[in-house]
């Protein structure tokens, strides 16, 4: 009888702390339902696993048209830059006693060209550049830097395949305390 | 008291900190007076003018002494071919306590301000969750909040002071990318928790709504901790300059990372490995590896008075002063050298020292008109000090100027200026 009554009061107890914390939840729950099929305008990040590629395509040589219109303000007319900020090919990490670090010397995943002047590029007018025009110039700042040829037709397959010459450059110290 | 009675605690002019207090303050009193407060024959004190009429009326939005106007962040040039690009810092040596006023906490900003409307804002959380949610700014503002002291610092701040000669700067130009303020907001444990967290979810990548839309990545782990979504700055919404309506803050993290403006973050398995956590933002050491996602900022110090660019104009006792933080927990302790870190003495500490917030630290020091280097030195709650900027230099090269917590020396010479060098 004894354990009946501690067992019927624990019960009661646990089924007003389970009301108390529904409550609780509920109030906090204000967020509103949406499907990733609405964000296909609104979500630009592109990963190094070839997530967030779009359609489109195009070369270097097309690259080369829109980069000598919206990119040489800043970027100089083969990526030499206006400064150390703004340079983009050239460098060598191991060989220069200060490396010059640019898109073709440092940065470790193609992925991030794209990303980068899809969201941010140019800097007047950014997501101005339609999905092929953001491949046509990157493939022309990989091709000043050596590493896509002039044949290439990047588009999000071809793009997966690029490898950066510092791709192994990179320690992960997201962990370290 | 004569000067003798003055505790010296180091060399060149320390006092003990306790002279700062009520005692000591009598005994520093005396001293100046000899030298600076004797009676003016001249001085009679009259009724000022603006005890002889009213003044103006109360105001729906406060306003400085005119006064004050000098006090000023220091922003750069635009750059026309980067709009919005660039950072203004706060006017250290003009600062007191540990929290900076809004209009004078420091910014950095990729693409410029943008102009949000808060009823048009969005932030949405997808990816890796149970189900994608979007909430707008009315919604957030019913969530619990918390509010809590911390630091935001740059990790570019100081950066000059990785190179090879001392630049002639103040503590505003070198240093000024540190700011204090009590942030407001939802733990973002509480959002993503509503989201509900795929056990395959590994990283946060959040972006702004700025025209650069800038991305960080964020382990999960750390997200879940003690981030916020900040929605206050110092009891009143998140100013424009700071991410209004909204923006991510990591307690104790390179700046950077607390994005404004926050719109969008996804869950994913991998970083995405936006440009400014891998072109920018990145440490590569002297072997040439390069140090990614570097997030807590050291442990550090800076005395904002006397300071680069001032002049000492008579001898006599100065309060040296300053600021200290560390990204790894509070400050416990603060020493100041007067003699270019031969002998060391310890500061007074103000009262409350937070997590990851700025300590004001105190000490007084008696100029004698000879030369001086002055260094303060933080060790923090983990037992981290402060390295000197030759330790940090040899350690982690110059190629990379992101991260300097060394410490900084002061100069002040026979002529009572004070500047920037290597010591």
């Amino acid at each position: 009888m004894f354990t009946l009554k501690k067992f019927l009061t624990t019960a009661a107890a646990s089924v007003s702390l389970t009301i108390g914390l529904s409550a609780v939840i509920q109030a906090q729950s204000l967020g509103t339902a949406i499907n990733e099929s609405q964000l296909q305008g609104f979500d630009l990040i592109a990963q190094p696993d070839g997530s967030g590629y779009p359609q489109g395509s195009g070369t270097a040589m097309q690259g080369k048209a829109i980069f000598e219109r919206r990119c040489v303000a800043c970027h100089g007319m083969n990526g030499e830059g206006t400064n150390a900020n703004t340079r983009l090919v050239g460098g060598d990490m191991q060989s220069e006693e200060r490396p010059i670090r640019t898109v073709g010397s440092y940065w470790p995943h193609a992925s991030t060209l794209f990303d980068y002047v899809q969201r941010a590029m140019p800097a007047d007018a950014p997501k101005s550049l339609t999905s092929s025009e953001v491949y046509q110039v990157i493939a022309y700042i990989l091709n000043m830097n050596g590493i896509v040829e002039d044949s290439l037709v990047l588009n999000k397959e071809t793009l997966l395949q690029v490898e950066m010459p510092n791709k192994d450059g990179f320690i992960d110290s997201s962990q370290a305390l | 008291m004569s000067k003798q009675e003055l505790e010296k605690v180091a060399a060149n002019g320390l006092i003990n900190r306790r002279h700062l207090l009520g005692l000591g303050l009598a005994g520093m009193g005396t001293v100046a007076s000899t030298s600076l407060l004797g009676a003016d024959a001249g001085l009679n004190l009259e009724i000022p003018g603006w005890s002889k009429t009213p003044g103006a009326n109360a105001s729906g939005y406060g306003s400085r002494s005119r006064f004050t106007d000098d006090m000023q962040r220091m922003a750069g040039n635009p750059n026309p071919l980067y709009p919005g690009g660039g950072a203004s810092r706060s006017p250290l040596h003009q600062l007191q306590g540990s929290i900076t006023p809004n209009s004078l906490h420091f910014e950095r900003h990729h693409a410029g301000i943008p102009d949000i409307d808060p009823a048009q804002h969005k932030l949405v959380i997808h990816g890796l969750v149970r189900q994608p949610l979007v909430f707008s700014y009315e919604d957030l503002l019913r969530y619990p909040m918390v509010s809590k002291i911390y630091f935001l610092e740059c990790s570019g701040n100081s950066g000059s002071l990785f190179g090879p000669n001392p630049a002639d700067g103040s503590a505003q130009s070198l240093h000024g990318l540190v700011s204090g303020a009590e942030w407001t907001g939802i733990p973002l444990s509480t959002l993503l928790d509503e989201a509900g967290v795929d056990s395959e979810a590994r990283w946060i990548n959040a972006v702004g709504a700025d025209a650069a839309s800038m991305g960080r990545s964020i382990p999960l782990n750390r997200a879940m901790d003690d981030v916020m979504l900040a929605l206050f700055q110092n009891g009143e919404p998140v100013r424009p300059g700071q991410g209004y309506p909204m923006r991510l803050f990591v307690p104790g993290c390179e700046g950077n990372i607390s994005v404004k403006w926050l719109t969008q973050i996804k869950l994913t398995r991998e970083p995405t490995h936006f440009r400014d956590e891998t072109s920018k933002y990145t440490d590569t050491r002297l072997d040439r590896k390069s140090q990614q996602f570097t997030f807590p900022m050291g442990t550090k110090s800076v005395i904002t008075a006397p300071s680069g660019q001032m002049k000492l104009e008579r001898q006599g006792i100065y309060q040296v002063t300053g600021i200290a933080w560390s990204g790894r927990g509070s400050i416990r302790r603060v020493e100041v050298s007067a003699d270019g870190g031969r002998t060391w003495a310890d500061a007074m500490i103000d009262s409350h020292q937070s997590e990851k917030a700025l300590a004001r630290f105190r000490i007084p020091w008696q100029w004698s008109g000879g030369d001086a280097v002055l260094q303060s030195r933080a060790t923090d709650s983990q037992g981290n000090v402060q390295p000197t900027r030759t330790s940090l230099v040899t350690e982690k090269g110059n190629i990379s100027t992101y991260h300097f917590h060394g410490i900084q020396s002061w100069a002040v010479n026979t002529a009572g200026d004070v500047a920037n060098v290597y010591a």
